[in-house]
C-alpha cells in the first residue's frame, strides 16, 4: 500500500519532472508535515492544550475556592500564600483565573460550535441551492455583517437578559454570517465542477451530494474559521463581561475580574489588572497563531479571506 | 462611474432597513417589550413601578400600538432627526449623540492615525528586511498586539499613569474646540489603546502587500531602468501597496467603533460607547435602540465610502 501511494504520489502520468511530489498520507503524516512547516502553530496548539487542561482540572490546580471571601486578606499583592495576590474581597486571584478558564472555554467552545455549525449549514444551502433562498439569505447575511460584532453581541445580550446562556447565544450569532458567506462561496464554486455534475447525472440525491461531495471540501476552511473564531469568542466574552453584561459575578471570568477593577479607579492594584488580561491575551494569541498556521498549511488561498 | 455610485448606494438601502428591523425586533419581541426590560426585577431594574404606572407609560410611549405603527413612527422620527429622549432623564438623545459622538469620532480617527504612523513603517521594514531578525521581531510584536484587547491595554495605561506618574483620570472632558492642547493630552491614552491593536493589523497587511508588489512587473521595470531600490520601494511599490491598506482601514473602522464601548469604559471616557454602556446599565431602551442604530449606520456608510474610494483608486473595480 505504501509503495502504491509512493508511486502514485511521486509521478502522476505525464507530469513534468520538476513538479514537487505531493506527499499523500494519513492523518499522522499530515500532522508531522504540519509540525515541520509551522513550529509556531505547534507551539500555539500546545498552549491551547495546556489551557484546556487547566480548565478541565481547575478543582485540582486551584489552590483555593475561587468564591471564598477572606476579609483578613483583602488586596494582598502576590506573595507565597497567594501567588497572584487577592482581590477586594480577599479572594485568591490565581484560583479565580484558573476557574475563569473553565467559563471562558465553556462559552467560547459552545458558542463557536453552534455559530459555525449554523453558518456552515446555511452557507452550504445558499451556495448549492442558490435561487431565491440564496438571494434572500444574502440580504440577511449583509445585515448581520453590517454591525460591529461587539455592538451586535451587546444588542443581543440586552435583548435576552444577562446570563451564561445569553452570552453563548449572542457570541454564536456574531459568528454565523461570516462563516455562511465563506462557505457559500466554496459551495458555489464546487456546484458546477465535473465530479459534482457526474454525481447528479448518476442520480445522487441532493443530501447525498451535499454530504459526500460538497461538505468534505469545506473541512479546510472550516478548521481555519473555527480556530480564528475561538479567539474572537474569547475576546468578545471577556469584553462583554468587562462591561458588566456578560458572565455575572461572583462566578469568575477573566472579563468580569477586569471589570471589577473599575470600582477602584483611583487606587487600582496592579495584579488585578495584569494577570486576568494576560490570560485573555495569551489565549487569543494562541488561537490566532494556530489559525494562521492552519490556514497556510491547509489552504493558502484563504489568505485575506479569513482574517 | 456615476451609475456605479448610484448602484452601490441603492444596494446599501436594503441593508440599512434590515438593520433597523433587526434592532426594532431585538428590542421588542425577545423579552416582551422595552417597558418589561425596565420593570422586570430579574434584569436588575432600578425602579419598581406599579402596574398602573406601567400601563400609563406604555400608552404614552405608544407601545400598545401594533408593531408596524411603532416601527413607522420610529423611522419617521429618525428620518426627521428626532431620536427621542432619555427614559430616566428626559434629555434629548440627539444632543447626547452630538456631544458624545464628537469625542468618539475624535478618538477613532486619531486611533487610525496612530495605527498608520506605527503600522506602516513597521510593515515596510519587515518586508524590506524579510526573514531578518528585524522582521522576526516586528512579526512577533505584531502577533502579540493583535491579541491584546484594547480595553485591557487601556486599563494598563491608566494603571501605569496612576502608579508611576501620579496621574489622575480626568473627571470631565475638555473639548477640542475649547482647548486643543488639553484635549489632545486627554485623548492620547484612549487613542493609543485603541490604535495599537489596529497598528498591528496594518503592519501585517503592509508587509504582505509590499512583498507582493515587490515582485510585480512594474517593480522589475523600475529596477531595470536603474532606479535605486529605495526609489523603487517608495515611488512604485508603496504606492500600489497602499491600496489594500486604505481598504482595510475603512473596513476596520467598524471594528474600532465596536471596540469603543469597552475602551471608553476603561478610561471612563465619556464618548458614545460609554453612553451605550451606561444606557444598558440603566435599561434606557430608547438610547440603546438609537445608539445601536447610529453604530450600524456609520458602519454601513464607511463600507460604502471604502467601496467608492476603491473604485476611484482602482478603475478595474468599476468594470466588474
Amino acid at each position: 500500500m505504501a509503495e502504491l501511494t509512493a508511486t502514485l504520489g511521486a509521478r502522476p502520468l505525464g507530469a513534468p519532472e520538476e513538479i514537487e511530489p505531493i506527499e499523500v498520507g494519513g492523518f499522522s503524516k499530515g500532522l508531522r508535515r504540519f509540525a515541520r512547516q509551522s513550529p509556531a502553530g505547534v507551539a500555539a496548539a500546545v498552549v491551547l492544550g495546556l489551557i484546556v487542561v487547566v480548565g478541565a482540572l481547575a478543582p485540582v490546580i486551584a489552590p483555593y475556592d475561587p468564591l471564598l471571601n477572606s476579609f483578613a486578606e483583602v488586596r494582598q499583592p502576590p506573595n507565597a500564600t497567594h501567588l497572584l495576590g487577592t482581590d477586594h474581597l480577599g479572594r485568591d486571584v490565581l484560583s479565580r483565573i484558573v476557574y475563569g478558564t473553565r467559563v471562558t472555554l465553556l462559552v467560547a467552545v459552545t458558542a463557536v460550535f453552534i455559530g459555525e455549525a449554523l453558518g456552515f449549514a446555511w452557507g452550504v444551502a445558499c451556495g448549492y441551492l442558490g435561487g431565491r433562498f440564496d438571494l434572500a439569505s444574502q440580504r440577511v447575511v449583509e445585515v448581520l455583517m453590517s454591525m460591529p460584532q461587539l455592538i451586535l453581541a451587546l444588542l443581543l445580550v440586552v435583548a435576552l437578559g444577562p446570563g451564561l446562556k445569553t452570552v453563548i447565544i449572542a457570541i454564536a450569532v456574531t459568528r454565523v454570517a461570516g462563516t455562511a458567506r465563506i462557505v457559500r462561496s466554496v459551495a458555489l464554486a464546487l456546484r458546477d465542477l465535473a465530479y459534482v455534475e457526474a454525481g447528479r447525472a448518476l442520480g445522487a440525491s441532493t443530501p447525498r451530494i451535499l454530504v459526500r461531495h460538497i461538505a468534505p471540501q469545506c473541512v479546510a476552511p472550516m478548521l481555519v474559521l473555527i480556530s480564528v473564531s475561538l479567539g474572537g469568542a474569547i475576546f468578545t466574552e471577556s469584553a462583554l463581561s468587562f462591561l458588566g453584561v456578560g458572565i455575572p459575578p461572583p462566578e469568575p471570568s477573566w472579563g468580569n475580574m477586569l471589570g471589577g477593577v473599575l470600582a477602584e479607579a483611583f487606587k487600582p492594584s496592579w495584579w488585578l489588572v495584569v494577570f486576568p488580561g494576560l490570560a485573555v491575551s495569551l489565549s487569543v494569541m494562541a488561537t490566532n497563531v494556530l489559525g494562521d498556521a492552519l490556514r497556510d498549511f491547509l489552504d493558502p488561498r484563504l489568505r485575506g479571506v479569513v482574517e | 462611474m456615476h451609475t456605479y455610485i448610484a448602484k452601490r448606494i441603492l444596494i446599501a438601502i436594503p441593508t440599512l432597513i434590515g438593520i433597523t428591523l433587526l434592532i426594532f425586533f431585538a428590542m421588542r419581541i425577545l423579552p416582551g417589550d422595552p417597558i418589561a426590560i425596565v420593570t422586570d426585577p430579574s434584569t436588575g431594574a432600578q425602579q419598581r413601578l406599579s402596574d398602573e404606572e406601567v400601563a400609563k407609560m406604555r400608552a404614552s410611549l405608544g407601545l400598545n400600538d401594533p408593531y408596524y405603527v411603532q416601527y413607522a413612527r420610529w423611522m419617521g422620527d429618525v428620518l426627521r432627526g428626532d431620536f427621542g429622549q432619555s427614559f430616566w432623564r428626559g434629555e434629548p438623545i440627539r444632543e447626547l449623540i452630538v456631544r458624545r459622538g464628537q469625542i468618539s469620532a475624535e478618538i477613532t480617527i486619531l486611533a487610525v492615525v496612530w495605527s498608520w504612523i506605527i503600522g506602516v513603517p513597521f510593515g515596510i521594514l519587515s518586508a524590506t528586511h524579510r526573514n531578518s531578525w528585524l522582521d522576526g521581531l516586528s512579526r512577533g510584536v505584531t502577533t502579540l498586539f493583535q491579541a491584546v484587547p484594547s480595553y485591557w491595554l487601556g486599563l494598563v495605561i491608566v494603571l501605569v499613569g496612576i502608579v508611576w506618574f501620579s496621574w489622575r483620570p480626568p473627571l470631565s472632558i475638555v473639548y477640542f474646540q475649547d482647548d486643543p492642547g488639553r484635549n489632545l493630552q486627554m485623548v492620547l491614552g484612549p487613542t493609543f489603546a485603541l490604535g495599537l491593536g489596529f497598528a498591528a493589523v496594518i503592519a501585517r497587511l503592509t508587509r504582505s502587500a509590499i512583498l507582493e508588489a515587490l515582485h510585480q512587473d512594474y517593480a522589475r521595470t523600475a529596477r531595470a531602468k536603474g532606479l535605486r531600490e529605495r526609489m523603487v520601494i517608495y515611488k512604485h511599490v508603496l504606492r500600489n501597496a497602499l491600496l489594500p491598506i486604505v481598504t482595510l482601514t475603512g473596513l476596520q473602522f467598524g471594528a474600532l467603533l465596536g471596540g469603543s464601548p469597552a475602551t471608553e469604559r476603561a478610561f471612563g471616557f465619556p464618548g458614545l460607547g460609554l453612553a451605550l454602556v451606561q444606557a444598558i446599565g440603566e435599561r434606557d431602551w430608547m438610547i440603546i435602540q438609537n445608539l445601536v442604530l447610529i453604530y450600524g449606520v456609520i458602519y454601513v456608510v464607511m463600507n460604502l465610502v471604502v467601496d467608492l474610494s476603491y473604485s476611484w483608486l482602482d478603475p478595474r473595480v468599476r468594470l466588474q
